[in-house]
C-alpha cells in the first residue's frame, strides 16, 4: 500500500526526535518574578528515531519521562528546546504547520475514562476530530460509526451510549477508533493497555496488531510492562531519569541488553519457569530525584558496575552498526579498560 | 411500562435504528422529576411566581389605598386575609404585587452575573498561566469584601434606585460566579479529553464550545441558583435602607423595613414579609441541592 502523504520514502524514519529538553520550572522556590531555580528534569536531552511501520516500544520505571516524551511529541505541551521532523519537515515549519501534524499523529491515553468527554455520546467523541478538519458531520458519523465496528463495538448498540455505560476495555477501543478517526500514520500509545485486565489487555493488543496492518500505523508504544512491550515492539528504547539509556532490536535489548539498567529491569521480570525464580530485588532503592539528577552518569548511584569514573564523566550514547545503541562508560573505547571483564557480584 | 416494551420491539425490528441513549439534560430532567424536595420547591416556586404575575388582577384589593381607620388589622380580619399595615394597606395584596420586585431583583442579577461571570471564569480557567492569574487577582479584590458591605458600598455610591441596586448586586455577585467558573473549567482543562481534542487540531474555541461548556456550565448553574436567594435577602435589605425600591411601591424587604415599627401591637403580621423572602429563598436552595444531584454524572 502506498501512502500518497509518504513524502520522504521507505527509508526517511516517520519521526526524528532531536535533544529534546523540558524542564518543569518548580513553583514557589525564590522570590516572586525572579526565575526559578531548580526544575524537574523530566526529559533531558533525547534523541531518538521512529522508523515507518515500526512499533516502538518504550520502557521505563515511573516517572522517568517517558508520558512526558510523549505529551511533547503530541505538542501537547512545548518543549523547552529540541525539534520534532515529521517524515523529513521540521514539525511547526511552514512545510508543516502544527495543525498538519496533529492530523497525522494521534494518541490513546491511559485512563480510559477520563479521555472521552463524559456528557458526549461515544460517536460523536470519536466524530470530533474530523468534523475540525472540515468533514460534514454527516459524514464524520458515518465514519465514526465503521470505527466502532472496526475495533469490535457493534455500532447499533454502542454508537448512542456515553463513556459511563461501557467497561475499561470498550471505551479503550473507543479511544483507539477516535485516534483513527483522522486518519493518522503515527499513533502514540501512552500505557494504552495498563489499566486493562490481562484477558482484555491480550484482545486489545491484538486489536492493535492488526489495525496496523490494515492502516498501514507506525505505533509508539509506551509501557512500564515488559511482557507486553516484547510481544508488540519491533524496537524498544529503555529510558532513565529524562534520557535514553539503551535502543535497539527487541531481540537484541531482551536478549543481549548492554546497559545495566536494561540488564535489571530485564532481571525484574518475574519468570515463568518457578526454578528461575528471581530471588533478590535486582535494583535497589527508588531512582533519583530528577530535580537534581546524579553527576555523571545518572545511573551510577544504583549501578552494580560503578566504577569511580562513573560519577565523573557522563556517557555518550553511541550505537553500532546493528543499530544498537547504548550510553554507558563500558562500552566507550578510553573508558572500557576501567571496568573488569565480568562485574563480580552482576 | 408496555408501551415501553413496544417501542423497543419496533425498533429492534427496524436494524438500522441506532440505539441512542437519552441525552445528557434528558437525563438530569428525569432524575429531578423523582426528586421530591426539588418538585415542591419547584411547585412552590411556580406558584408565588404565578401570583406574582397575576398580581393586578387577582389582587382581593387596591394596595396603594391607605385607610386610617383600619391600621394595623390582625391576621383574618374579614376583607382583609392577611391584615392590614401601618398605613391600612391590604397586606395580602401588596405581597402579591411586592412578590414581583423581590423575584425580580432575586433573579435579574443573578442572571445578569451567570453570563459575565461564567464568562469571565471560562477565559480564565482555558487560557491559564499568566492570564488566569491577571484575572482572577482582579476578581479577588471584589471577592475580598464581604458581600452585604459591597452591595450597599456600591448602592450607596450610585444611588438609590431599582437599576442601582440590580447592577450592584450584579457586581456583587460576578466574582462569585467567576470563581466558581474558573475552578470547574480549571479542572476540565486538565482532563485527558481535552488534551485528546487539542490532539485532534481543534481551536481553543471549538473545544470550549464542544467539550468544555457542556462539563462546567452545570455546575455553575447550580452555584447561581443558590444565589438566588441570596439576592432576594440583598435586594431586601438594600430597600430596607432605602437603597432600593422607594415607598410606596410594594417590595418584601421594603415592607419589612416598615411594618418593624409594628413589631409589638402586630407581631404576626410585621413578620409575614419575612416569612415569604424565607419561603422563597429556601425554595431557590431547595430546587439547587435537587439539580446538583441531579447533574452529576456517574463515574
Amino acid at each position: 500500500m502506498t501512502d500518497q502523504r509518504d513524502i520522504g520514502g521507505p527509508r526517511q524514519p516517520l519521526l526524528q526526535v532531536r535533544d529534546l529538553l523540558k524542564h518543569f520550572p518548580l513553583k514557589g522556590k525564590g522570590l516572586p518574578f525572579t526565575s526559578p531555580r531548580s526544575a524537574v528534569r523530566a526529559v533531558d536531552g533525547v534523541n531518538f528515531d521512529i522508523l515507518k511501520g515500526e512499533t516502538l516500544g518504550v520502557v521505563g520505571e515511573s516517572g522517568c519521562g517517558k508520558s512526558t516524551t510523549a505529551r511533547v511529541l503530541m505538542q501537547l505541551i512545548n518543549q523547552d528546546s529540541g525539534e520534532l521532523v515529521f517524515d523529513g519537515e521540521t514539525v511547526g515549519s511552514r512545510a508543516l504547520p502544527l495543525r498538519q501534524f496533529r492530523r497525522q499523529t494521534q494518541m490513546v491515553f491511559q485512563d480510559s475514562y477520563s479521555s472521552l468527554n463524559p456528557r458526549m455520546t461515544i460517536e460523536d467523541s470519536i466524530a470530533f476530530a474530523p468534523t475540525v478538519h472540515g468533514l460534514p458531520s454527516r459524514e464524520a458519523i458515518t465514519r465514526a460509526r465503521d470505527l466502532l465496528a472496526r475495533v469490535g463495538l457493534a455500532p447499533e448498540r454502542f454508537a448512542g451510549r456515553y463513556p459511563h455505560e461501557l467497561s475499561g476495555g470498550q471505551r479503550q477501543r473507543v479511544n483507539i477508533a477516535r485516534a483513527l478517526a483522522l486518519e493518522p500514520r503515527l499513533v502514540i500509545l501512552d500505557e494504552a493497555v495498563s489499566a486493562l485486565d490481562k484477558s482484555v489487555e491480550a484482545q486489545v493488543l491484538n486489536l492493535l496488531l492488526d489495525l496496523k496492518q490494515e492502516f498501514g500505523l507506525t505505533y509508539l508504544f509506551i509501557s512500564h510492562d515488559l511482557n507486553v512491550v516484547r510481544f508488540i515492539s519491533d524496537r524498544v528504547l529503555v529510558m532513565y531519569l529524562g534520557q535514553v539509556v539503551e535502543i535497539g532490536s527487541s531481540d537484541q535489548v531482551f536478549d543481549q541488553p548492554k546497559h545495566p539498567y536494561t540488564r535489571a529491569l530485564l532481571k525484574s521480570m518475574p519468570s515463568m519457569d518457578p526454578l528461575q525464580r528471581t530471588m533478590e530485588a535486582p535494583l535497589a532503592g527508588d531512582p533519583p530525584n530528577p530535580i537534581n539528577p546524579p553527576s555523571g552518569c545518572r545511573f551510577h548511584t544504583r549501578c552494580a558496575y560503578v566504577q569511580p569514573v562513573c560519577s565523573q564523566r557522563a556517557p555518550t550514547f553511541a550505537s553500532d552498526d546493528s543499530g544498537h545503541g547504548v550510553a554507558c562508560l563500558r562500552y566507550e573505547a578510553d573508558t572500557a579498560s576501567l571496568f573488569s571483564s565480568e562485574a563480580s557480584h552482576a | 411500562m408496555s408501551t415501553l416494551q413496544a417501542t423497543a420491539a419496533i425498533t429492534s425490528a427496524n436494524p438500522p435504528a441506532y440505539k441512542r441513549s437519552r441525552g445528557h439534560w434528558a437525563n438530569v430532567a428525569a432524575r429531578i422529576v423523582r426528586n421530591p424536595l426539588a418538585m415542591t420547591a419547584a411547585v412552590i416556586l411556580l406558584a408565588l411566581i404565578g401570583i406574582a404575575v397575576f398580581a393586578p388582577w387577582i389582587m382581593p384589593a387596591d394596595p396603594f389605598a391607605t385607610s386610617m381607620f383600619t391600621r394595623l388589622k390582625p391576621i383574618g380580619t374579614p376583607g382583609h386575609v392577611f391584615g392590614t399595615d401601618e398605613l391600612g394597606r391590604d397586606l395580602l395584596s401588596r405581597l402579591m404585587l411586592g412578590g414581583r420586585l423581590s423575584l425580580f431583583m432575586g433573579i435579574t442579577p443573578v442572571l445578569t452575573a451567570f453570563v459575565i461571570g461564567s464568562g469571565i471564569g471560562i477565559l480564565a480557567g482555558y487560557a491559564g498561566g499568566f492570564i488566569n492569574t491577571a484575572i482572577m487577582r482582579t476578581i479577588d479584590v471584589l471577592y475580598a469584601f464581604p458581600s452585604v458591605l459591597l452591595a450597599i458600598a456600591l448602592s450607596g455610591a450610585l444611588g438609590a434606585g431599582i437599576v442601582n441596586a440590580l447592577t450592584s448586586l450584579t457586581i456583587v455577585f460576578i466574582p462569585q460566579i467567576a470563581r466558581i467558573a474558573e475552578s470547574v473549567t480549571t479542572q476540565v482543562r486538565r482532563s485527558d479529553y481535552v488534551d485528546a481534542a487539542r490532539a485532534s487540531g481543534a481551536s481553543a474555541f471549538t473545544i470550549v464550545r464542544a467539550h468544555v461548556l457542556g462539563n462546567v456550565l452545570g455546575p455553575i448553574f447550580v452555584y447561581s441558583t443558590s444565589l438566588i436567594s441570596v439576592s432576594m435577602i440583598l435586594a431586601s435589605g438594600l430597600s430596607f435602607l432605602g437603597l432600593g425600591v422607594k415607598p410606596p411601591e410594594p417590595e418584601w424587604g421594603l415592607m419589612l423595613n416598615t411594618l418593624r415599627t409594628a413589631i409589638y401591637t402586630q407581631p404576626w403580621v410585621a413578620a409575614l414579609p419575612g416569612a415569604f423572602i424565607f419561603i422563597t429563598s429556601i425554595s431557590f436552595n431547595m430546587l439547587s441541592d435537587g439539580l446538583r444531584s441531579a447533574m452529576e454524572v456517574k463515574q
